[in-house]
């Protein structure tokens, strides 16, 4: 994570952290891979190029910053320079699974994966010696400290409005955490899965 | 309760059978920490059946303190114990989306000054961390930490506990590996009916400070001293109330059991412990456990279990799905959290309201405990275990000096009547200090009054029950009241003496033959006689002339 943040500032691609977001309309097969591949996506910046221009098109409210590129200037590692790319066991599939509470174990999910485990990959190639590792890229600003008076709260109805079931003034989830099926029956209930 | 204390004393009973036919003349009393170190730390764990050393206990413990500070760690929602549900949850403790924690400045200081407390070395700089799980009462699906680098660490706490043959104190350390901040989670309850969880948010996001001690106590009655002397620290400082049946404290046992010298045995983790009562009681019976489980050849598992107070056991917690896996991440949206040294360190231009200034805080520490039981040890000259008892209790320590301020009493003679009388009859009716419906300057007058020989001893004590009784009375109210002063008339004692010696023929008799004891039995009848309203030395006095 933090290795990643320094390339992140070091190649100029900063921004497109921030518009990362929205590529996971890239899969679309379900609601719970989309979940996911957020997530994963975050991580590794983006696949493709053309979709982060697209995007920005989308969600930028703002006329194009000129300090900004309008497309990446790096170029992507050979592949002859990274490590042999990540086998993806089933047993791993099933653990990130059960980490996310996320499904993806269709052929397109972990397509997905691999090729974010692979762009990240390059990250290998990154000589970090004698670097001390950022945590964010506003680590040279001070950390804003606020008085301790109270500033909010006291807005109950709001909040429950949003929540599908209430009682009183309480939110209703189910019962305790409910244990995932265990992998032998997920696999049954997953039979018609494509793995 | 019962029931686990007789399984414990029955286990106990076995193995020291046990090693008493092995070991004919080794004392076996395993919930002493075994000071008899490495004689055979060569000796593997296949031969817990000979059990060459004993099995001792190894405690550590997580606790968690909630900050004391009026609004959250992240959010300027208020804080407040038993408001109604979800009344005091801000869009950001609900978790949604866009909105961003602003630290509370509060929170850091008061952490800060807990670290110092507890000698620790203050980071300058700390960050914050996501650590990952799924519960309904924790919205983000992340609770917002400190655990690559947290805000202090390195500390020792220094606590005492009463313990030998005359029960003298003892004092002993702990380390603290580290404090960190982090987010409260919010509440759930649990409905088994309806089979659902009615989650309340009020507490979710209110910073605590999560202190790591290591496994450097060995029973649950050092852990307890441990915890107590703690919470009376934190409530010195101000920093967290402390009360442990309302969740402002929270402790969390670590406990395993091993040979001295060799590694450490696999620990299991103790919840739900909710008084530190219980939290000694859990531990010991944890520890019997395991050694329970270990002497008849079986292993310890790496579980978390809860105390149940109503039976005095430890029961397994659900089990975790093998290792948990956090996924710790850098929080995205804090920078790290800076601390200086002093104004000096200060970046120019810095807005001074902004920082957070160890020297400031280091000059603002207040009296810590231990400091106040050498003080009161040193200036008054009581007992080191009365300098425990007055600060143990909340405001005895104020009550103690404001009668001493009052009266002529030496401290020394003083110290008894607030450490037995006022504390006993307060323990009694289960009140505190400020409820005592007897005053620090009533109780002096009181002692004033038996100081200057106006009453007895005897009759002092029955006058401060009085007083409690019937509160607004002053002693010197009660005594006319009830004609409780001292017999003063000499002429009237001497009759009342007279009259004793004169219908006592034998006792007298065998005064004069030289058994000095009855005068004592003599004596007594006086002070029956005249309901302890004499001075002993003068019926003394008077009474060998007579018999003389």
């Amino acid at each position: 994570m933090s290795v990643f943040s320094f390339t992140a500032t070091r190649t100029c691609c900063g921004v497109s952290l921030k518009i990362i977001r929205p590529s996971f309309n890239l899969l679309t097969n379900n609601v719970h891979s989309a979940i996911n591949v957020v997530s994963i996506n975050r991580r590794s910046g983006t696949c493709t190029r053309s979709n982060i221009t697209n995007i920005r098109r989308v969600f930028s409210s703002q006329p194009h910053n000129p300090k900004v590129p309008e497309v990446a200037t790096w170029e992507p590692v050979p592949d002859d320079r990274l490590p042999p790319p990540a086998q993806i066991p089933a047993d791993l599939v099933d653990k990130l699974e059960r980490l996310a509470l996320v499904d993806f174990r269709t052929k397109q999910g972990l397509a997905c994966l691999e090729k974010a485990i692979r762009f990240a990959d390059q990250l290998h190639v990154v000589d970090t010696s004698g670097t001390e590792p950022m945590d964010s890229v506003l680590e040279d600003r001070a950390l804003y400290l606020r008085g301790d008076a109270v500033m909010e709260g006291d807005c109950a109805e709001e909040l429950l409005q949003l929540s599908k079931n209430t009682v009183e003034e309480y939110f209703v989830a189910p019962p305790g955490n409910i244990p995932l099926p265990k992998r032998e029956e997920r696999t049954a209930i997953l039979k018609h899965s494509e793995l | 309760m019962a029931a686990s204390s007789i399984a414990a004393s029955e286990l106990l009973h076995k193995m020291n059978k046990q090693i008493s036919i092995l070991y004919p003349k080794a004392s076996c009393v395993i919930r002493r920490i075994g000071t008899t170190s490495s004689r055979c730390h060569s000796q593997p764990q296949h031969r817990a059946k000979s059990a060459p050393q004993q099995l001792v206990g190894v405690v550590g413990l997580e606790i968690h303190a909630q900050i004391n500070s009026n609004t959250k760690l992240f959010s300027g929602s208020p804080v407040r114990f038993s408001s109604p549900p979800n009344s005091l949850v801000s869009f950001f403790d609900g978790s949604l989306p866009g909105t961003l924690p602003v630290l509370n400045r509060r929170c850091v200081e008061a952490a800060v000054m807990t670290g110092l407390a507890l000698n620790c070395t203050i980071n300058r700089k700390s960050v914050f961390d996501r650590k990952h799980y799924f519960y309904a009462d924790l919205p983000a699906g992340y609770q917002i930490t400190q655990q690559r680098r947290p805000i202090a660490i390195d500390g020792i706490l220094t606590y005492s506990l009463l313990g030998g043959k005359r029960s003298e104190v003892i004092r002993k350390t702990v380390n603290i590996k580290q404090i960190q901040l982090e987010q409260d989670s919010g509440k759930s309850l649990h409905d088994d009916v309806r089979s659902q969880t009615l989650i309340d948010l009020n507490r979710a996001g209110v910073g605590l400070m999560e202190l790591v001690m290591e496994p450097d106590m060995s029973c649950g009655e050092e852990a307890a001293a441990a915890v107590r002397e703690l919470q009376l620290i934190l409530q010195a400082l101000g920093t967290c109330q402390g009360n442990m049946s309302e969740g402002q404290l929270r402790v969390d046992a670590n406990v395993s059991v091993h040979r001295p010298g060799e590694p450490l045995g696999i620990r299991t983790e103790v919840k739900n412990i909710n008084s530190i009562r219980f939290l000694a009681r859990a531990i010991d019976y944890e520890i019997q456990r395991q050694i329970g489980v270990l002497q008849r050849g079986g292993t310890v598992q790496n579980e978390t279990r809860a105390y149940d107070s109503k039976s005095g056991e430890t029961i397994p917690m659900r089990d975790k799905e093998g290792l948990q896996d956090y996924r710790f991440m850098p929080e995205p949206n804090l920078p790290p959290l800076i601390v200086y040294e002093d104004n000096a360190s200060l970046p120019t231009g810095f807005d001074a309201c902004q920082a957070v200034v160890v020297q400031k805080i280091r000059e603002g520490l207040p009296e810590l405990p231990s400091v106040k039981r050498d003080r009161l040890v040193q200036t008054y000259g009581i007992l080191p275990e009365h300098s425990f008892t007055l600060v143990n209790e909340d405001g005895l320590v104020d009550y103690f000096e404001a009668v001493l301020k009052a009266t002529k009493k030496e401290p020394r003679k003083v110290i008894g009547w607030v450490t037995n009388e006022l504390l006993g009859h307060l323990k009694q009716q289960d009140m505190s200090v400020s409820q005592s419906p007897v005053s620090a300057p009533a109780l002096a007058e009181l002692l004033d009054l038996q100081e200057t020989g106006h009453i007895s001893s005897s009759v002092a004590k029955q006058v401060f029950q009085e007083m409690w009784r019937s509160s607004g009375k002053t002693a010197q109210q009660i005594i006319q009241e009830q004609d409780l002063g001292l017999v003063s008339d000499t002429a009237q004692l001497h009759s009342i003496c007279q009259k004793v010696v004169d219908s006592h023929p034998d006792e007298v008799r065998a005064f004069r033959n030289g058994n000095k004891k009855v005068l004592n039995k003599l004596m007594g009848l006086v002070q029956r006689e005249t309901k302890g309203r004499t001075d002993p030395v003068l019926v003394r006095t008077i009474l060998q002339e007579k018999t003389l």
